[in-house]
């Protein structure tokens, strides 16, 4: 059912700009004005996404550790497991956001007739880093449409991306690194039950749309040719805040590509990918594992209102003399000495 | 907002890296090369429209026809005929590869290695 639901909105998301360009002709609202909103959504979301998490005070100091934490000298401990410093810390952080570490760890849990058995499944590690660097790998490509002259970098990427030469043009491995990523974490929210069980549609939406975006992007590369050069109009205008529509009109299948990525840029801040902010903001991550050596303080700690034993005995001096409890002036005093003097 | 130090370079590293298309033409910005179309000629082997967008597309079929399957002519929208030939007939015209072809090439960054085999009319000149 969630399933469906995503693909049958992604299928409505193809349509629209299908009608709008293709049919009615707004080239400028769906080459110019969503473009622009929806960049100002992703970078306003994101930047507010940050901000409120940055707001919100992390009240214990919980990391997850799977390693020796730090004792004795003579004990070996983890710095990666169990990272002590914030050297350690941001090592950890290095390892989890470029390599996904944690992912790595994944484990599947089977029923083999009555016992419970636990193996390693790397799958949900090798799509991650599969789709993940593609798409860093793609967007980084991308630039040579928004700048001008292109960066000599880009080219190298583009020339290694495409080292092959399969095809003319040639195919970039990372267009087919990307499908197989996307296909692999898709497969394994349908395959595995246990995790098809609590996949809802926000988690199949993303994969749907970035799978939209990917084949539209690959049919227009080899299949269906657009005019490239009038792409690099309007993306060049859009970079340089000198909007134009290019002289020449744009297939469709170009406006189904921008508007899917005009969508997903929007759909960012609110949903499941903020998980690009939310990485560093997960105290079980970003925090050491040094409890004991340094006191944590909890920013919620407020200073308490209390009566001492020396105010309460000033309060209740009458009663307590009359029922024959001892008063311990003595005491009060040095006590108060002692608060003077410290 | 706490750890706000950190706070900040993150989302100044944000900013750079999503809004590296702005910063990156700052200042910069100037009109996109065009290329130089043939003078005397208007008319090309199919509409001025399909060889902006397709003119690869075109061209690939090309090779495979002639060199593949051994067939001369290609003929238009139109039922002309023309020779299938990069150096004979696009060049015929187009005069040079520097002015026509690379001016878009270079700027989108489209590199075919259609000169590794074919001789550019630059090329050529310096030979003669």
């Amino acid at each position: 059912m969630n399933v469906f639901f995503s693909f049958i909105i992604t299928l409505i998301l193809v349509l629209i700009p299908v009608v709008g360009v293709g049919l009615l002709g707004l080239d400028p609202l769906f080459g110019i004005v969503i473009p622009y909103v929806a960049f100002l959504i992703f970078f306003f979301g994101l930047i507010y996404r940050i901000i409120d998490w940055a707001r919100s005070p992390q009240p214990f100091k919980i990391p997850t550790t799977c390693g020796q934490q730090k004792s004795l000298p003579w004990i070996k401990h983890s710095r990666l497991e169990s990272p002590f410093t914030m050297k350690e810390v941001y090592l950890r952080m290095f390892f989890e956001v470029f390599l996904f570490r944690s992912l790595f760890r994944n484990l599947r849990a089977d029923l083999v007739g009555k016992r419970l058995i636990y193996g390693s499944a790397k799958w949900l590690w090798l799509g991650a880093i599969l789709f993940h660097l593609s798409f860093l790998v793609i967007m980084l490509r991308h630039l040579r449409f928004f700048i001008h002259p292109v960066p000599s970098l880009v080219d190298i990427i583009a020339k290694v991306d495409g080292f092959f030469q399969l095809g003319i043009p040639p195919i970039y491995h990372t267009d087919l690194f990307i499908l197989a990523g996307l296909f692999l974490l898709l497969l394994r929210r349908l395959v595995d039950s246990k995790v098809n069980y609590l996949s809802h549609a926000s988690d199949y939406f993303p994969l749907f749309l970035i799978l939209g975006i990917v084949i539209s992007g690959i049919l227009m590369r080899t299949i269906f040719k657009v005019d490239v050069q009038a792409v690099k109009e309007l993306a060049y205008g859009l970079a340089t805040f000198s909007p134009v529509l290019p002289s020449h009109k744009i297939g469709v299948l170009f406006y189904i590509h921008l508007f899917l990525v005009s969508v997903l840029a929007a759909y960012f801040p609110f949903s499941k990918l903020v998980h690009m902010v939310g990485v560093f903001f997960s105290p079980t991550r970003n925090l050491p594992n040094n409890n004991r050596a340094e006191r944590y303080i909890n920013p919620w700690d407020y200073p308490v209102k209390y009566t001492t034993y020396c105010e309460w005995q000033e309060r209740f001096r009458d009663v307590m003399e009359e029922a024959g409890i001892p008063i311990d002036d003595e005491w009060c005093k040095e006590t108060a000495e002692a608060q003077k003097q410290a | 907002m706490y750890n706000s130090d950190k706070v900040i370079v993150g989302i100044i590293i944000f900013i750079l890296f999503f809004a590296m298309p702005f910063w990156l033409n700052f200042g910069k910005a100037k009109a996109l090369p065009k290329p130089e179309l043939p003078s005397d000629t208007k008319e090309c082997v199919e509409s001025r429209e399909y060889m902006r967008a397709f003119h690869m597309k075109m061209l690939l079929d090309w090779r495979d026809k002639k060199v593949r399957e051994g067939q001369v002519y290609y003929i238009n929208s139109q039922g002309k005929f023309f020779k299938m030939s990069l150096q004979n007939t696009c060049m015929k015209c187009h005069k040079s590869m520097e002015k026509f072809c690379d001016r878009c090439h270079t700027t989108i960054s489209a590199h075919p290695d259609c000169w590794r085999c074919h001789i550019a009319p630059e090329e050529v000149k310096k030979w003669q």
